[in-house]
């Protein structure tokens, strides 16, 4: 008798309670999901690929989901890593693939046919040219993407790495330097 | 000149050392035996070159041409030959290369034509844009330029006008021996700030430790019968930030979030009211400035120096001491060692010293932060330098921001005043510049998006149009196909003919359909993908309509019947498949 | 009126659920790198805990107690536990989605959070009555949420600091709780004037 009774009590509760929860549920549906703006905001917007999805949405929402891993962005380098590991509570993970400086695109005018494959290939529109004319790239909006590279017949794109400049030069981590002590000559 | 002062907190009192280079009158420098002209000498766009090598230039033309509104024109220095024009090293922290115009004197220092203008005449703009093109910048240090400050704010009053000559960093004396020996055309100047900017009152603040300036600088006003008020103000390091400077001649704070015009107020340096002066009245650019060489040298003194003299040549002048080993541009707080002894003097240099360990011994090492607060007590921003300190070195930018970093002027009141030695105000500047790194690769990232957003949106439209308008061809083509076949079996009159005109009709109907659920659909996309159906299936229509009428004219009547009598089964059994649309557009598939 | 106030002080101080009790060190050692965080679970903890202690009043003495089923206790009192958490988690995700993601797993394991089920065990061993038991648990967590925040910003600032090599992170935060611990034991005796 008493064991049924805990048992009718136990459901009992068991129902009430899952009832509750199933009204919440309804209730505090979340639609969208406003960590994949987060998430995209700490992505370098390279729009490359190299982390396997058709840009960086697609990434932060796979990620978002919880799909892939945070370590799929060479553009957004350890810094990006660490940034998204510290948004979503996730281990910082080592890079999955090699670390570059960041590079931008230059055409070799010279050799350019004007085929315009570069253009199309271009994410961000920073490539201006028409057929059978000359391209050249918007250097401040090139990402460094690569995607322009395949696609040239000519091979006359190639990438550099962008050098410091006054514009761009950052003061240093100030760093006390350590001078060895002269020798004390034993007399 | 009784006039209630306001005090900002903090501040420090260093040794000022000015005495030794106020002894003997400004001087002109002479000739160098080359000049290098840094194109980018103020804050904004880079000029760009308008000579080249081998061109001969003037004193005072131009030489590289303000890009944008917020930069400043560029010229040169004296007549002579363009050598070259090239990266050379800059008087920079960082010791890196820009792009310069050098430029070999040819001895004769001949000016261009100088046209003085009588600003009263001009516009306010065509007096901005004057002293835009004589590359009149502020001279204090920013070198922000002055054509950029001198437009009032739409919707707060100017109250004051406070003009800076208070040089209250040791060591420099070049405002001070200006407005000894130049004060009438400072006050001149200082006029045309005025009726620019339309201001209620106008201070010139001076430090009390400059009085000879203060009278001559008064004597000026009085002569030139202006309202200006001459306010001698504490000697309190550093009064001669603008922002301090305001805060003790009207007691108004400007934070780093705004411009001082919202606040009513503006400021600009005596030096600056004196270039702008000549540059309005005698029609002379910004070509040279004064430079106080001091330090370790046997002969301080003040020359007026070209711009793009080599700073060695300059401080030869005053004959440094043997164990000179660098040289500092700007005062002992708030410069920096040149990197090279070939750097040129720029519109921003207004002290060369002469460096030596006797002079600057060299500090003792770092020591840990006892968070004693002198450094609080010395901010006169009123900032919490320990705080940003030890955020700025645990690399923690959100929280040194948190502690208003962006305030700080790097005055070096903490770094002067810290018992460890520490050196907080270059950990302020690394702290900085990593956020404005940051904050570039931001605003990078978020353009790429937008124009990679922008380029999918724009995709995705043209293929809209593409297909709209293979669907209004089609559609068109059908419509007349379909005419066409009516009106034959009209002509005919043979019993097939409601048939062919109820596959007229269909296709309207069909288009109907398509349009009725294309209504409710309201995204773009939604509506792109429908018009791309609607397209395909019209296209399918017309190409099955294109395909079998062809010849009609020449067929006899017997197999005119015969194929819409065919043509008729077909509709009815609802033989016509989608398929024969293929190469039109894969779209199609997505009817079904 | 006094009692309860001593209820409360002694819930918040002195028997502060983690640095004396030693409760629920698991989300106190997790989430207490970010201030921001430590805030979030705080709120989060305390709205469970007082919301646990109350309805684990109510099903003790009305369901199961008249039956004498009070072997039922810890399972039961789970279940509330779970379900309360969980109400809790889909509000969180619905207001703000970031806390949901810092928090992680420590949301979802406030369930197993030993101060959250301890708090009203504790309440029945202390033959409290409903109100003594409100304010015992809500003390308990507010003192749960302090001594977190404060943790946090402490963390906070160690990671700016020179720690030694080895020390570096857990070591040197387990540490900094003993050390908390040590100082809260200066509020021993506050609630014992009656």
């Amino acid at each position: 008798m008493d064991i049924l009774l805990a048992i009718a009590i136990m459901a009992l509760g068991a129902v009430v309670l899952g009832a509750a929860l199933g009204f919440a549920s309804i209730k505090f549906k979340v639609e969208g999901d406003p960590l994949v703006e987060k998430i995209e905001a700490i992505l370098p917007q390279t729009q490359c690929g190299q982390c396997g999805f058709p840009g960086c949405k697609p990434y932060a929402e796979a990620i978002a989901k919880g799909d892939v891993d945070i370590n799929l962005c060479p553009p957004g380098g350890m810094e990006g890593v660490a940034k998204l590991a510290d948004l979503l509570g996730r281990e910082v993970k080592p890079l999955d693939a090699e670390e570059k400086p960041k590079q931008i695109a230059i055409i070799d005018e010279n050799t350019c046919i004007g085929c315009t494959l570069c253009i199309q290939a271009c994410p961000v529109d920073a490539i201006v040219g028409a057929a059978k004319q000359m391209h050249t790239i918007i250097t401040p909006l090139c990402t460094g993407c690569e995607l322009c590279l395949p696609p040239c017949p000519v091979e006359c794109i190639r990438m550099e790495a962008i050098t410091e400049n006054i514009d761009n030069w950052k003061w240093k981590y100030p760093v006390v330097e350590i001078k060895a002590a002269p020798l004390q000559k034993a007399a | 000149m009784l006039m209630n002062l306001f005090k900002f907190k903090g501040g420090v009192k260093p040794p000022t050392n000015k005495t030794q280079s106020l002894g003997l009158s400004i001087a002109q420098a002479p000739l160098p035996s080359k000049l290098v002209v840094p194109l980018h000498q103020s804050i904004g766009g880079t000029p760009r070159p308008v000579v080249q090598a081998g061109d001969k230039v003037l004193k005072g033309q131009l030489i590289g041409e303000a890009d944008g509104w917020i930069s400043a024109a560029v010229h040169a220095p004296t007549s002579g030959t363009v050598l070259e024009v090239a990266m050379h090293v800059q008087p920079h922290p960082s010791g890196l290369d820009a792009m310069c115009v050098v430029i070999e004197p040819d001895g004769k220092d001949e000016w261009i034509a100088r046209q003085p203008v009588d600003y009263q005449a001009l516009t306010p703009e065509q007096v901005r844009e004057g002293l835009q093109q004589a590359g009149v910048v502020g001279l204090g240090g920013a070198v922000f330029p002055t054509h950029g400050k001198l437009t009032a704010s739409k919707t707060v009053p100017m109250d004051e006008l406070v003009i800076n000559g208070a040089e209250c960093e040791p060591f420099i004396t070049c405002d001070d021996l200006l407005m000894r020996e130049r004060a009438e055309e400072v006050v001149r100047g200082i006029g045309v700030f005025r009726d620019l900017l339309q201001p209620k009152k106008v201070l010139i603040g001076i430090e009390d430790n400059k009085p000879e300036a203060a009278a001559a600088m008064r004597a000026a006003v009085d002569a030139l019968g202006e309202p200006f008020l001459v306010v001698q103000v504490p000697t309190l390091y550093p009064a001669g930030g603008a922002k301090q400077l305001i805060r003790v001649l009207t007691g108004k704070e400007v934070p780093a979030s705004k411009r001082s015009t919202d606040l009513g107020v503006q400021c600009f340096n005596v030096a600056t009211a004196y270039t702008a002066w000549r540059a309005i009245a005698h029609g002379e650019p910004v070509v040279s400035r004064l430079v106080t060489v001091t330090g370790n040298v046997g002969e301080p003194r003040n020359y007026e120096v070209l711009i793009g003299t080599p700073m060695g040549e300059l401080l030869q002048l005053a004959q440094p001491q043997p164990d000179t080993d660098g040289i500092v541009m700007g005062g002992p707080m708030m410069g920096f060692l040149v990197p090279d002894a070939k750097v040129p003097v720029v519109k921003a240099t207004n002290c060369l010293i002469a460096h030596s360990e006797r002079l600057f011994p060299p500090k003792a090492p770092e020591m840990p932060c006892i968070r004693c607060g002198a450094c609080a007590q010395a901010c006169p921003h009123e900032l919490q330098p320990f705080e940003m300190y030890w955020f700025s070195r645990a690399k923690n930018f959100g929280k040194t921001q948190e502690y208003h970093i962006f305030d700080c002027i790097e005055c070096g009141c903490c770094s002067f005043v810290c018992p460890s030695r520490i050196p907080l105000v270059q950990y302020f500047r690394f702290a900085k510049s990593e956020i404005w790194a940051r904050e570039r690769d931001k605003n990078a990232a978020e353009g790429a998006k937008a124009r990679f957003e922008f380029k999918q949106l724009r995709d995705e439209r043209e293929k809209a149009e593409k297909a709209e308008k293979l669907a209004k061809a089609a559609a068109a083509q059908a419509a007349k196909k379909a005419a066409e076949a009516a009106a034959a079996a009209a002509a005919e009159a043979s019993p097939t003919a409601p048939d062919s005109a109820a596959a007229a009709t269909q296709v309207q109907a069909s288009a109907a359909t398509v349009e009725a659920t294309a209504t409710p659909a309201v995204d773009a996309e939604k509506e792109a993908k429908k018009a791309a159906i609607a397209a395909a299936m019209a296209r399918a229509k017309a190409q099955r309509e294109a395909v079998q009428p062809k010849n009609t004219e020449q067929l006899s009547a017997v197999q005119q019947r015969e194929q819409a009598e065919i043509e008729a089964r077909r509709q009815a059994a609802h033989l016509t498949d989608p398929a024969q649309a293929e190469p039109a557009a894969p779209a199609s598939e997505k009817t079904d | 009126m006094s009692h309860y106030l001593f209820i409360l002080v002694g819930a918040v101080l002195v028997n502060n659920v983690v640095l004396v009790k030693i409760l629920g060190l698991c989300p106190f050692m997790g989430v207490s790198k970010k201030l921001e965080t430590a805030y979030g679970m705080g709120a989060a903890t305390t709205f469970v805990l007082t919301m646990a202690t109350g309805a684990s009043y109510i099903i003790d003495h009305y369901l199961l107690m008249p039956f004498g089923l009070e072997y039922l206790r810890t399972l039961s009192f789970i279940v509330t536990i779970a379900a309360i958490v969980q109400l809790t988690e889909m509000v969180i995700a619905k207001t703000s989605p970031t806390l949901q993601q810092t928090l992680g797993i420590y949301l979802p394991l406030i369930t197993t959070n030993c101060a959250v089920l301890g708090v009203p065990l504790l309440n029945i061993a202390n033959g409290y009555n409903f109100v003594e038991s409100l304010l015992f648990g809500a003390g308990s967590a507010v003192g749960f949420s302090l001594v977190l925040i404060l943790f946090a910003g402490i963390r906070e600032r160690i990671e700016g600091a020179d720690v030694p090599v080895y020390f570096r992170g857990v070591a040197i935060a387990m540490i900094t709780a003993g050390l908390m611990a040590l100082a809260f034991m200066g509020f021993a005796g506050l609630d014992k004037y009656q």
